[in-house]
C-alpha cells in the first residue's frame, strides 16, 4: 500500500466528564479502502466518527485529512471537504417525500460545486437527480419507491437514503455508522454488493458495525476498540486470531465458527 | 345514495387533482381550476374589497391597518417557527425597529415616506438579525426566551439613556397621503408577502429551511452552514415585522417605546394557534378574527383579557389545528355528483 493516507487520526483524546470516551487512537486510511471498526458497546466507536466528522471537538491529538488538520473545523465545512457520515439513528425529513429529502444535500455548496454524484446535477433539475440516485442505491422507480413519503419507508430504505444524503454530496469518504444494523437478512445480503460498489466507484468507507459476518467479507482492515482505546488492526484474518481481542470483544472463540 | 339504477356516484372534487399529481397542479377543466383559485382569490378579493366596505366607519378602517400590521408579524412568527424551527417572541423589536427606523430616516435625514418605508425595512430586517445572531445556536425554548427580552431591554435602553427622544418618543413624522394610500400599501404588501413565502417554502430553498427545522444535524451533515439559514429566515421574519412598524410610526406620526409593547410579541402567536400553525395563510385569518375581537372587547375594559383568554383556550381544547387546516380539510372533503 503505496502512497499518502487520506485520512489519517493521531493520538486522539476525549472525554466525557470523567469518562475516557477515546484514548490515544490513530489510524491510517489509505484512499480506497474500507476500514471496519469494531467494538463491543460504549467502546468510543461513534465517538470516533463524531470527532472525525466535527459533531465533538477532540481534546488532543489531530485528525489529518489530506494533510489538513480538522480538529476544530465545524461539521458542514468538513462534509464541504469530502468527508462525509451517516447517523446511526437515521434522521430523514420523515414529511417530506424520500427524493425530497436529497434536495437539502444537493442544494449544499460542495453538490453545486461538484453536481453531485456522478455530477448528473450540472445537467438535470436537482429533483431528477435525486430520483436517479436513488434508484442507483435501490429505490424501485418502477414502483415509485422514491417518491413514498420517508416516514413510510421502512428501515432498510432509510439507511439507503442515509447513504444517498452522503452520495449527493459526491463524497471522497463516508463513514458508515451502523448501516446494517437493524436490517433483515434479505436487506444485508444487498446491502453487501451496494458497499462493494461504491468502493469501485472510488470512494473510501470507514464501516462501523456490530455484524461481523459482513463486515469481514468487506473490509481490507479491521480496527477494534475497547474502552475507547485501539487494541488491534490489520486484516480481518489478523484480527480474528488476536488473543487480545477475542477475550475484551468476543468472549468466545465460537463465534469465528461462522465468520 | 344514488340508486343501484343510477350510472353516477359521489366524488370528491379534488380526486382528479389529486389522482394525477402529487402536489403540482395538473389542472384539466375550468372546474378544477376554479377549486384550486377559489379560496385564494377570495382572500385576495376580500382583502382588497375591505376598505371600500368599511368606508362608513373610519374607526374600522383603522383597524384593518392594525390587522395587516400584526398579519405581517404573524407570517413572519409562523415562518420562523414552523418552517426554520426558531420560536421568536421578538415581534416587538421587529415592530420598534422598523419604527425607530423609519422616524429617523424621516425627521433627522429628511427622506420621504416612500424611502423610509423600504429602508427601514431592509436596514431594520438586518438591525434584527446582527441583534439576533449570537442567539441563533440556542434552541426552542431557550431561543424564545432570549427573543423576548430584547424588545424589553430596548425599551428601558431608551428609556434609561434617553436617546431617540426618550419616553417622548420621536414626533412629527409624516403620515400617509390619505387613509386610502395607508390601507392599501399594507394590504398590498401583506399579500406580496404572503404568496411570496407560500412560494418560497416549496422552493428548494425553502426545503433547506424545513430541514434546519426538522433535523439540523443531517442538515450540517450535508455541508450547509445551518447559522447561515436561521439568519436568512430571521432576516425574512424580521423585514416583515420592519416594515409593519415603519407603517405603523408613519400612520401614528410618531415613533415611541410603546411600540416594544408585548402586544406585537403576543398576538401574532395567538393568531397563529387560532389560525393554524405552518399554513402560513392561517395566521392572517387568525389576526382577522382576534384583533377585531379586542377591539370589541375594549368597553369591557379589564375583563377583556379574561374573555381574550377564553377564547384562545377554546381554541386551543376544541380547535387545535387551526381555522385554517381545519377548513383546508373540510374544502377537500366536498364532493359532487360524476356520471360514470
Amino acid at each position: 500500500m503505496a502512497g499518502e493516507p487520506i485520512l489519517s487520526v493521531r493520538d486522539v483524546n476525549k472525554t466525557f466528564g470523567g469518562v475516557k470516551a477515546l484514548t490515544e487512537v490513530s489510524f491510517d486510511l489509505m484512499p480506497g479502502d474500507i476500514l471496519g471498526v469494531i467494538g463491543p458497546n460504549g467502546s468510543g466507536k461513534t465517538t470516533l466518527v463524531n470527532v472525525i466528522t466535527g459533531f465533538v471537538k477532540a481534546d488532543t491529538g489531530q485528525v489529518l485529512y489530506k494533510g489538513k488538520n480538522l480538529v476544530g473545523t465545524a461539521p458542514h465545512k468538513i462534509a464541504d471537504q469530502g468527508l462525509t457520515r451517516t447517523f446511526q439513528v437515521m434522521r430523514p425529513y420523515y414529511s417530506l417525500p424520500a427524493y425530497k429529502n436529497l434536495i437539502v444535500p444537493l442544494f449544499s455548496p460542495r453538490a453545486r460545486r461538484t453536481g453531485g454524484w456522478r455530477g448528473g446535477g450540472r445537467m438535470g433539475s436537482r429533483d431528477t437527480v435525486a430520483v436517479d440516485i436513488l434508484e442507483e442505491i435501490g429505490f424501485e422507480r418502477e414502483s415509485y419507491v422514491p417518491y413514498k413519503t420517508a416516514s413510510s419507508l421502512p428501515t432498510g430504505y432509510l439507511k439507503r437514503l442515509e447513504l444517498a444524503r452522503c452520495l449527493a454530496l459526491r463524497p471522497e469518504i463516508i463513514i458508515c455508522d451502523e448501516v446494517f444494523s437493524g436490517l433483515s437478512m434479505s436487506e444485508m445480503a444487498s446491502m453487501v454488493p451496494l458497499m462493494e460498489k461504491l468502493q469501485m466507484e472510488g470512494i473510501t468507507l470507514i464501516m462501523v458495525e456490530h455484524r461481523l459476518r459482513e463486515l469481514f467479507r468487506l473490509a481490507n482492515r479491521v480496527m477494534v476498540l475497547n474502552f475507547g482505546a485501539k487494541i488491534a488492526e490489520g486484516v480481518p484474518v489478523e484480527v480474528m486470531a488476536d488473543k487480545q481481542v477475542k477475550e475484551a470483544y468476543f468472549g468466545s472463540e465460537e463465534v469465528f465458527s461462522y465468520v | 345514495m344514488p340508486k343501484a339504477h343510477e350510472s353516477r356516484r359521489k366524488e370528491r372534487l379534488d380526486r382528479g387533482v389529486k389522482v394525477r399529481s402529487d402536489g403540482v397542479y395538473a389542472v384539466a377543466s375550468w372546474r378544477e381550476m376554479a377549486f384550486l383559485l377559489g379560496p385564494r382569490l377570495l382572500l385576495i378579493a376580500g382583502l382588497l374589497i375591505m376598505p371600500l366596505l368599511l368606508m362608513p366607519v373610519p374607526y374600522w378602517q383603522k383597524v384593518l391597518t392594525i390587522i395587516c400590521i400584526y398579519s405581517m408579524l404573524a407570517i413572519g412568527f409562523d415562518f420562523l417557527a414552523h418552517y426554520v424551527g426558531l420560536v421568536s417572541l421578538g415581534g416587538a423589536l421587529y415592530i420598534g425597529v422598523g419604527a425607530y427606523i423609519a422616524a429617523i430616516l424621516n425627521t433627522e435625514m429628511g427622506l420621504p415616506l416612500w424611502a423610509t418605508i423600504p429602508l427601514a425595512t431592509v436596514l431594520g430586517g438586518g438591525v434584527c438579525t446582527v441583534l439576533l445572531w449570537p442567539c441563533l445556536p440556542l434552541r426552542g425554548v431557550y431561543f424564545a426566551i432570549v427573543s423576548l427580552m430584547f424588545p424589553l431591554l430596548a425599551a428601558r435602553l431608551i428609556e434609561a439613556f434617553d436617546i431617540f427622544g426618550g419616553t417622548d418618543g420621536i414626533m412629527g413624522l409624516d403620515g400617509f397621503p390619505n387613509r386610502w394610500s395607508e390601507m392599501y400599501v399594507l394590504i398590498i404588501c401583506l399579500l406580496l408577502a404572503l404568496f411570496a413565502l407560500r412560494q418560497l417554502v416549496n422552493e428548494d430553498v425553502g426545503l433547506v429551511f424545513r430541514g434546519v427545522k426538522d433535523n439540523d444535524q443531517s442538515v450540517k451533515a450535508s455541508g450547509i452552514d445551518i447559522t447561515r439559514y436561521k439568519a436568512l429566515g430571521v432576516f425574512i421574519a424580521s423585514s416583515l415585522g420592519c416594515l409593519g412598524g415603519a407603517c405603523l410610526a408613519h400612520i401614528y406620526m410618531w415613533a415611541g417605546i410603546s411600540q416594544f409593547a408585548l402586544d406585537f410579541s403576543i398576538i401574532p402567536i395567538a393568531a397563529t394557534v387560532v389560525g393554524g400553525g405552518g399554513t402560513l395563510a392561517g395566521p392572517v385569518i387568525g389576526c382577522l378574527i382576534l384583533v377585531p375581537i379586542s377591539e370589541l372587547l375594549r368597553d369591557f375594559g379589564t375583563l377583556r383579557i379574561a374573555v381574550y383568554a377564553l377564547i384562545l383556550m377554546a381554541f386551543i381544547v376544541f380547535k387545535s389545528e387551526g381555522l385554517m387546516s381545519y377548513g383546508a380539510r373540510k374544502y377537500n372533503q366536498f364532493e359532487h355528483w360524476v356520471e360514470i
